[in-house]
């Protein structure tokens, strides 16, 4: 299928690498008790948070606490060879949900000095780094759209937005761009 | 912004909250014993307290999950939140002045 996400997102600020689209991942939504968190991590090849509000990331592999029972587990596309297979089997007979929502939700990166305050012209959230440390990763709402807010790096942010929010959310961010750069 | 305290995620805005109605309302255990009247009281009557209210709220745009608080309905401040299946804190903190 081909990703249309990167093509409804509009060039923003122009000659600036504040907001841009990241590639196609391959994600999964792993939903399941603590038994299921520990027999999914040797096929997820990446540990997967038990700790509230943290991600962890080990190469291509990257794994999102959103809620008790509820892990976002990204990884490249096309996805490697066995993920699926490889979690399907090492989850084999315990109670859990596994879909592939790979399709249903685009990433954006948004990245510098002024990241933060772009984010909080539509997020109540505290984005200082003693409130939102780095590796920290939440759902939450970005103006009028629910996103999946993740820091990577002090001044680093990928953003998960559905795919039929991608124009919205980018053209907001372009709007408080516009006022703040 | 009013911050809610979930129990999962820590404070958060309230606009990542949605109100889930009065927590504690038990289901008649068998139903087809219960009267007419008992049954209709425990699908539609609610307390309407003025005061320290039980409630549940869910954190829709954070972790999803359904949780129990203990709201001041007079000054809409949150005394508590505690998990479901948990009993009511007793002690709750005081209202702050």
């Amino acid at each position: 299928m081909r990703d249309l996400s990167a093509a409804r997102c509009l060039p923003l600020v122009s000659a600036s690498t504040v907001l841009h689209a990241l590639p196609p991942a391959t994600r999964y939504v792993l939903r399941g008790g603590a038994e299921v968190r520990a027999a999914a991590e040797s096929a997820v090849g990446c540990g997967i948070p038990a700790r509230a509000c943290r991600a962890t990331l080990e190469g291509d592999r990257a794994a999102l606490w959103l809620g008790p029972d509820e892990w976002l587990l990204i990884a490249p596309e096309p996805p490697p060879g066995g993920l699926a297979a490889g979690l399907s089997e090492a989850l084999e007979g315990l109670a859990h949900s596994l879909v592939d929502v790979s399709h249903r939700q685009s990433a954006l990166a948004l990245s510098g000095p002024q990241a933060t305050t772009l984010l909080a012209a539509g997020c109540p959230l505290d984005l200082d780094t003693s409130a939102f440390p780095v590796g920290m990763c939440t759902r939450t709402m970005l103006a009028k759209a629910e996103v999946v807010l993740w820091r990577t790096g002090p001044q680093v942010f990928r953003v998960e937005v559905w795919r039929s929010f991608v124009a919205y959310v980018s053209q907001f961010l372009g709007e408080a761009a516009r006022g703040i750069i | 912004m009013l911050l809610i305290d979930c129990p999962y995620c820590g404070e958060r805005p309230e606009l990542e909250f949605v109100y889930g109605g009065q927590a504690h309302v038990a289901r008649p255990a068998q139903p087809a014993q219960v009267s007419a009247q008992q049954w209709a009281d425990y699908l539609y009557r609610r307390d309407n307290t003025r005061g320290v209210h039980a409630e549940r709220w869910r954190h829709t745009h954070g972790c999803g999950r359904f949780f129990n608080a203990l709201r001041d309905t007079t000054t809409d401040h949150f005394r508590a939140t505690y998990k479901v299946g948990e009993p009511p804190p007793s002690a709750a903190a005081p209202v702050p002045r």
